[in-house]
């Protein structure tokens, strides 16, 4: 499911919106979680899984095909970790939720 | 924000000021929104998110494992978990902000 579908399938289910209004609530969505990460903030959503950033510190690596060496800076990389809810979902048969 | 958790109840207030809808539905947009997801992977389908990231499911096989205390064989069920990749967008965002300028 691309982010279109998701914004059709709500759409859907709430009739009462204009499409252009659940656009505008998925978009918000997401934003506001990738602005809280950018943050260096956490979000989380029980049931479904929470967000945080984790560092990643500087190192030397190597250019594989040359073998130079390279200086990697420290980064910062988005987690995901699945809720407790969720992860159960996942493992249910089909048709037993 | 960066010292607080961000949950459900700042993602409703978000739509709410974006949107021109109650709190109370607000809120159940924002439930509908993390619904949707969790059924279609429930499914075991993919959920890509554009400029955000993907959710994938992914099939582990059962293997056996051991019980460290008693140190009896047992069998790992096999599963289905969770994979989220983050995409570009979303990994430049967090660099470009929180490189500099941030407590460590």
């Amino acid at each position: 499911m691309t982010k279109s579908e998701l914004i059709a399938r709500l759409a859907e289910r709430h009739p009462h919106l204009s499409q252009r209004d659940v656009e505008r609530i998925v978009n918000t969505v997401f934003d506001e979680i990738g602005g809280a990460l950018a943050a260096g903030g956490r979000v989380e959503l029980r049931g479904f899984g929470s967000f945080s950033v984790r560092r990643r510190n500087a190192r030397v690596g190597r250019n594989p095909r040359t073998g130079a060496t390279v200086e990697v800076g420290e980064k910062f990389l988005p987690f995901f970790k699945t809720g407790k809810e969720l992860r159960e979902r996942l493992n249910m048969k089909d048709g037993e939720d | 924000m960066a010292d607080r958790t961000m949950t459900r109840a700042d993602l409703t207030e978000a739509v709410y000021h974006e949107v021109g809808l109650s709190r109370s539905e607000s809120a159940s947009l924002v439930e509908s929104v993390l619904e949707e997801i969790s059924e279609t992977l429930a499914t075991g389908e993919a959920v890509k998110i554009s400029s955000f990231g993907s959710f994938s499911v992914r099939e582990k096989a059962p293997r056996v494992g051991r019980n460290l205390k008693t140190g009896e064989e047992v069998t790992i069920s096999p599963r289905r978990v969770l994979v989220f990749r983050a995409s570009h967008v979303l990994k430049d965002r967090i660099n470009g902000n929180s490189a500099s300028g941030r407590g460590f």
